[in-house]
């Protein structure tokens, strides 16, 4: 292939003490992908995200972001190469507006998150694409309402708008429907519908309408390692996955 | 405009005390002095969160570099508080990239180790710091050459407010920029602030630095004004009474570093004319006051008070229409009042 993936992984291995949470997992990302990372609870879904992310440091195993190995860098560094996240718990800046919680982002996005002077133009036009990126995803009304006053739908869609705002090429999406009232739910698979192409995108979800609907290939974790992947007929037919997943929470 | 009256009052008022007061100007001066290492700590521990008891280091550095400075190099006061301020700016960049990278109740400890230890290198170090008689005889040399500084304080309570301004200029304009709305980001959540692309770690080490040069400052003013510098500079004490003096203002709050040290001070001098020994006990209840029925110090008791006198006011008959106007917060501390008003 002659585009470098956007993300690669390779051997990928954690263990908490004696017990084992990722077992050689491989992944790849072309621009553009849409995976979707499904696996029964227990199977270290959130911690493969988070090794992803630089969270947690691997034992083992190889991450590249765009040909460049990250597995030892930070989070902060991950991001300014190009990898953003969003959160299954709450981490959104409670006491700030929903506005500003974007404006920071893109703040640091454009590297002016250090000035203490000459900034007020720039900050503006921080503030500016931050109302945008809001109405964009259908949360403007309440961009000046502090974080914590929000329903919990919107607070998911901020995630959402936060994570674009640092223009990733990587997105890792951990479970965005997770706890959001089901009538809710129709507004983040919009959300997930419109984001932009050329992203390379892994979901991880429960809600496996969400997750068929968005994916075109589907990975499936299991007790860590990963169990089967391709694409979402061939994972809905899996016996394998049946017996793992899915019969369980379908029956 | 009205921003603008409110903004301008404080010291309005610490120019009022200059004209109006001035036989209290020594106390006055002590003010100015704790209010600025107030500002200090409200920089470090209310706005980014930085959870500090050893904000003490910085303002005995600043105060014994500055002493040190006069007694050795040059008797220029201005000279003497640049060198205290970078110094103990210095010091605080190199200590904080050290101890930053914990937080919580270690953090607590450690910046406690690394004021304790300065205080203990300072007691040996008695050829430089005098020891525990403290560092005496230094003399200050007029402002500018030309403005000396009297018995009655008249310069060194202008030369304190003057330094406090310039820190309240920097101060204010730091919260409002990017870099301060970074700050308040770590505060409120540090693994949010990383996962958008924030070094934590060097915002909090560029934050703790910035705070310790403004407390370096405090205690050069301190020596300055005072002539002397004792060890008790460096105590735990002092970090205490500035985090004291924070939450009594109010952290976070414009001036609830000014409202907090100057009340602290005020009410410390008169209740210790009262009663030597006891003085603590009015301080205390006065801090237990502000902990329980005023969520943003003293600060907001204008605020307060209005709202108490409202829902005394409408008094308990006329509930169905406090309740449908009122909201639950303004109920439930009018119910504060009561207790508050029978003690």
């Amino acid at each position: 292939m002659s585009e470098p993936l956007a993300l690669s992984v390779r051997g990928l291995s954690k263990s908490f003490g004696a017990l084992p949470v990722t077992r050689g997992v491989d992944l790849q990302l072309v621009p553009g992908a849409r995976v979707g990372l499904i696996g029964p609870n227990g199977a270290g879904k959130t911690t493969l995200l988070n090794l992803l992310s630089g969270v947690i440091q691997p034992d083992a195993g190889e991450i590249q972001l765009g040909g460049v190995s990250v597995e030892r860098w930070g989070p902060e560094r991950r991001v300014r190469r190009g990898l953003a996240r969003t959160h299954q718990i709450n981490t959104l800046l409670g006491e700030t507006s929903a506005q500003d919680n974007v404006a920071i982002a893109i703040a640091e996005r454009e590297r002016i998150a250090w000035r203490t002077f000459s900034y007020r133009r720039r900050w503006q036009a921080c503030q500016e694409e931050a109302r945008a990126r809001l109405d964009e995803i259908g949360i403007g009304s309440i961009a000046q309402r502090p974080v914590r006053e929000l329903a919990y739908g919107e607070q998911r869609l901020l995630e959402i708008a936060i994570a674009l705002a640092l223009r990733p090429r990587v997105l890792l999406l951990d479970e965005p429907a997770a706890g959001v009232p089901s009538g809710e739910v129709s507004v983040i698979h919009e959300a997930l519908a419109r984001l932009p192409s050329k992203m390379a995108i892994l979901l991880i979800e429960h809600d496996m309408d969400l997750v068929f609907r968005f994916a075109t290939e589907i990975v499936v974790l299991v007790q860590g390692s990963v169990l089967s992947r391709g694409s979402p007929e061939q994972t809905r037919a899996d016996p394998r996955v049946r017996s793992a997943y899915l019969g369980r929470s379908h029956t | 405009m009205k921003a603008l009256a409110r903004g301008a009052l404080p010291w309005l008022l610490a120019l009022g005390v200059y004209v109006f007061a001035d036989d209290q100007l020594a106390l006055g001066t002590n003010a100015l002095v704790m209010i600025l290492l107030t500002l200090s700590v409200d920089l470090v521990l209310g706005r980014a969160g930085i959870i500090t008891l050893g904000q003490a280091a910085f303002f005995g550095l600043g105060a014994y570099a500055a002493g040190i400075f006069a007694l050795h190099v040059t008797d220029d006061p201005l000279l003497g508080m640049l060198v205290a301020t970078l110094a103990s700016g210095a010091f605080g960049a190199l200590s904080g990239a050290l101890i930053l990278h914990t937080e919580g109740v270690a953090l607590l400890m450690l910046t406690l180790a690394v004021s304790g230890l300065l205080a203990e290198l300072a007691n040996h170090a008695s050829d430089w710091t005098g020891g525990s008689d403290g560092l005496q005889g230094m003399t200050i040399a007029p402002i500018f050459g030309s403005f000396r500084f009297d018995l009655f304080k008249h310069t060194a309570y202008l030369y304190a407010l003057a330094v406090l301004f310039l820190w309240y200029l920097v101060v204010q304009s730091v919260i409002a920029s990017p870099f301060g709305r970074s700050l308040d980001g770590i505060r409120q959540s540090p693994p949010r602030m990383r996962a958008i692309g924030t070094p934590v770690w060097w915002r909090r080490v560029a934050v703790y630095a910035l705070s310790a040069a403004m407390a370096g400052s405090a205690g050069a003013l301190s020596a300055q004004t005072t002539r002397f510098v004792g060890l008790t500079t460096l105590s735990v004490l002092v970090s205490g009474t500035a985090v004291v003096m924070l939450v009594l203002g109010g952290a976070r709050q414009r001036y609830g570093a000014f409202v907090g040290a100057t009340v602290y001070v005020v009410v410390q001098d008169y209740a210790a004319q009262l009663n030597p020994f006891h003085w603590m006990l009015l301080v205390g209840g006065l801090l237990m006051f502000t902990v329980l029925f005023l969520e943003e110090g003293l600060t907001s008791l204008p605020q307060a008070l209005r709202r108490w006198a409202r829902a005394l006011y409408r008094g308990p008959a006329g509930t169905t229409a406090a309740g449908a106007t009122g909201t639950g917060g303004a109920t439930g501390t009018g119910g504060a009042t009561g207790t508050g008003g029978s003690a």
